[in-house]
């Protein structure tokens, strides 16, 4: 059966390279590559289990993907705060509010339930949460609308994040 | 074992297959022009790899400047100059009406001619384009960050502004001469007096070197010839600039055959570093004019006009041993210099040959005063004593413009017999010839025109197509054919069609432009004064019968959305700022009724359309531009009351004042 496979594969490739010419140093492999790869992976939907999650039961144990690993978290920094409530009025206010499920999830008590790590890297790398991170993807699932990119530095995700530390009840 | 068998003979097949499939050589159809079975392979570009080079190709009478990729021949963006643009709003929305401004007006479409790529050192720097319109004289540079138009300033006692936009070798300037003799100044006088009465301004706009800025440096007050093509000199012959001229009989009609009365033209040969000293120390004299200057923020997202009352004349006879006529054959239309900058080249259009002046002879002979005479003072300079010779006759008919490559070749374009010619510039002789369909003007090689041309590439733009293309009706595309000229001989690669005239074009290699385009415009940058920040700075704000309404887009919504208390008889100013920083996510905005523009706003820009509603009842607006799977609920509703109407202001987004109700 996988011979069988990879013999139609051969077969494609040749074919597919044939009439594009005689170049052969053009690496031929790397446009099949993400072919295969999609025959592979297509039949698993990942979504499928993913919607099961609740969406308000804590996943404090899950940090998320992106270039936050590890946060430790001190007293409320207030000068951190502030900034924070900057940034998050220019950036995040659009989409979110505290108290109110708006085009994202209310905010307020985010970091009961999220890891510093999370609520960071949702803010830094959105893309790649939202098609990787089972929590993000059960997220956009229900919300519909993709987070967006908002070119948020590192410092002031952190300062987002002090602000939601202040932000509960 | 049996698999093996199998896929061994399936092998087989495809081999075979792959023998068939490759191009047999047309041999009845020499329109083809000889394709070399790989041309196919040498422009294809796979799905999501780049180009190698850019390439800025005029939009000719759309008004407009494209940008095709090399060598696939895709069209990536038409960038607006001098037309408006209903894709971009460009010319339509508020902000950018400005960059349409002239001394006779808005005027919403022009002729585009000549792009030229800013230099650093005599190479392409990819900083900038420049480009000129023709019709109503005008230069405009564009931004290649953004892509953008950044200022357009027009060219005060010039018409039909033809012998333009080149750049001198560190861009100090960018010249703009006039092809046709005007009054100077302008008066209403009889035609027929134009003889020695009419002038030939060439005008040096200086370029800031931080913001790109221009700015009419001066204007040399020529004889009223008609100043055809420019070419700055090159390396030993940077300081100097060279242009074409024909009706040196300074004929007034019936041009086709009163301006083609004389053998010789001249090419004119001006020191423009010697006129640039002698103005900077105060020489030259300023006079009234009135010219506009439109320049582009990209802070404040908006263009304004300033009306320019004054420019400075500098007439040939005040700086002695600075401008001089080269006698070149008949009625010269290109004119062009080598990267060394020693040999000039006047394409005689009526002749059957180039003239090619040389460099060195040229300053030789202004030291023996080796001259024939003068024209209105300047003086010409001995055909003999300059002249370096000529392309051997037979070379083609009507040649048009050059451009050179890196080995000592040139290649001329040659309009009557549809061709282009590759000839030796040191011994004259022509090397190869390839015809091109149909009736070529200008060509392109990048960096073709400066010091270091970078020559695996060109490309002949075509007046006429004819049977090139499926036929669309009595009009046509005009075309591109793509060249490797990386041999011995120039192989004809492909053909692509072109906005408008491609009348000219500049090129560049990619990495000089790519990695530094510009991505997102920042929020916090933002300092239109009608921008908001966030929706909580959303409002709408009556101002007798104007109404402004400060509104925020960002994926999927417009804040507000719900707008009551507009009236029958209001101006609706609605200044939207997209909210979005996050490359590649415009969104737009289209309001039924307005008649001024659909808008698409970038990430982080602020603009502005108009609307005065003449009908009552509730009308929506919405997104047109496909933003996230929710684009189909990005919409909303203003309410528009009659006249006398005494419904208030109001402003929502999902029932409340926008930002209002949260406690942050």
């Amino acid at each position: 059966m996988k011979f069988k496979f990879l013999t139609l594969v051969t077969v494609i490739a040749l074919f597919l390279s044939s009439c594009g010419g005689s170049k052969e140093k053009d690496n031929p492999s790397e446009s099949e590559a993400p072919a295969t790869e999609e025959i592979k992976k297509e039949p698993v939907k990942e979504i499928a289990t993913s919607e099961k999650i609740d969406l308000m039961a804590p996943t404090l144990d899950n940090k998320g993907i992106g270039p936050i690993k590890s946060v430790t978290l001190d007293a409320i920094d207030e000068i951190m705060v502030a900034k924070g409530k900057e940034v998050y009025k220019a950036n995040c206010t659009a989409c979110h509010k505290l108290k109110k499920r708006y085009i994202g999830p209310a905010l307020a008590n985010i970091t009961k339930r999220r890891s510093p790590e999370w609520i960071m890297n949702m803010i830094l790398n959105a893309d790649e949460m939202l098609k990787k991170d089972p929590v993000a993807k059960a997220l956009i699932a229900e919300y519909n609308a993709p987070m967006a990119q908002q070119q948020i530095s590192e410092e002031e995700a952190r300062a987002i994040l002090e602000y939601l530390r202040t932000k509960i009840n | 074992m049996k698999t093996i068998f199998k896929s061994i003979f399936l092998f087989l097949i495809t081999t075979t297959f792959i023998v068939s499939c490759a191009p047999s050589e047309k041999k009845g159809n020499s329109n083809k022009g000889a394709i070399a079975g790989n041309a196919a392979e040498k422009v294809y570009v796979a799905p999501g790899e780049h180009d190698s080079h850019y390439a800025f190709i005029s939009g000719g009478f759309s008004g407009q400047l494209s940008v095709y990729g090399l060598p696939s021949g895709r069209l990536f963006r038409v960038i607006p100059v001098f037309s408006q643009d209903p894709e971009k709003g460009y010319g339509y929305s508020e902000e950018t009406k400005p960059m349409l401004m002239t001394s006779h007006g808005f005027i919403p479409w022009g002729d585009s001619h000549h792009p030229d790529i800013s230099q650093t050192n005599g190479s392409v720097d990819g900083r900038w384009v420049f480009i000129n319109e023709n019709n109503t004289p005008r230069i405009a540079r564009i931004s290649l960050e953004t892509f953008e138009t950044e200022e357009i300033i027009e060219i005060p006692n010039s018409a039909g502004n033809h012998s333009s936009s080149y750049v001198t070798e560190n861009s100090e300037y960018v010249v703009a001469g006039t092809r046709f003799a005007i009054p100077y100044p302008q008066k209403d006088m009889p035609i027929s007096e134009m003889k020695g009465n009419f002038k030939g301004a060439l005008s040096f706009l200086k370029i800031d070197q931080e913001t790109g800025h221009m700015n009419i440096d001066f204007q040399i007050m020529m004889p009223g010839f008609n100043y055809d093509k420019a070419h700055p000199g090159r390396n030993k012959s940077s300081d100097w600039f060279f242009f074409t001229t024909y009706n040196t009989e300074e004929s007034h009609t019936l041009m086709e055959v009163n301006a083609s009365q004389n053998d010789k033209d001249y090419i004119a040969a001006i020191n423009w570093k010697k006129i640039a000293e002698y103005v900077a120390n105060g020489g030259g004299k300023k006079v009234p004019a009135n010219y506009a200057h439109n320049i582009w923020d990209d802070d404040k997202h908006m263009a304004t006009t300033t009306m320019k009352k004054e420019v400075l004349i500098v007439e040939p006879k005040e700086v002695p041993g600075a401008i001089y006529f080269l006698p070149t054959a008949k009625s010269p239309h290109g004119c062009d210099v080598d990267p060394t900058g020693e040999y000039i080249i006047g394409s005689g259009k009526l002749a059957a040959s180039m003239t090619i002046h040389s460099f060195s002879k040229m300053i030789k002979a202004i030291e023996d005063k080796a001259f024939d005479g003068d024209a209105y003072g300047i003086p010409i300079i001995k055909y003999e004593a300059v002249n370096y010779g000529a392309v051997a006759p037979g070379a083609g008919l009507g040649p048009l413009h050059t451009e050179f490559d890196s080995r000592g070749n040139a290649y001329t374009t040659f309009f009557i017999s549809s061709e282009v010619v590759k000839w030796n510039i040191k011994d004259l002789k022509v090397v190869d010839r390839h015809p091109v369909y149909y009736s070529v003007g200008h060509l392109m090689i990048p960096g073709g025109n400066s010091r270091t041309p970078d020559d695996k590439y060109l490309v002949a733009m075509n007046k006429i197509t004819k049977d090139r293309y499926l036929p669309t009706g009595p009009e046509v595309c005009q075309s591109a054919q793509l060249f490797d000229i990386s041999g011995d001989k120039m192989e004809l690669l492909l053909d692509f069609p072109t906005i408008g005239e491609p009348h000219y074009a500049a090129g560049i290699a990619a990495e000089k432009i790519a990695s530094k385009s510009k991505k997102i415009f920042r929020l916090a940058d933002n300092t239109h004064p009608y921008a908001v920040k966030s929706e909580a700075e959303t409002r709408v704000v009556r101002e007798g019968k104007n109404v402004h309404i400060y509104m925020s887009m960002i994926r999927s919504h417009f804040s507000p959305d719900n707008i009551e208390g507009v009236k029958v008889g209001d101006k609706v100013y609605f200044h939207v700022t997209n909210l979005e920083q996050d490359y590649d996510v415009p969104h737009g905005i289209a309001m039924i009724g307005a008649n001024t523009s659909e808008l698409l706003v970038m990430p982080g820009r602020t603009t502005t359309f108009t609307w005065e509603p003449k009908q009552v009842g509730v009308w929506p607006f919405y997104c047109t531009d496909f933003c996230s799977a929710l684009h189909q609920e990005m919409q909303g509703y203003v309410r528009v009351s009659a006249k006398g109407s005494n419904v208030p202001i109001s402003y929502t987004l999902d029932g409340d004042i926008p930002g209002k109700e949260d406690d942050l």
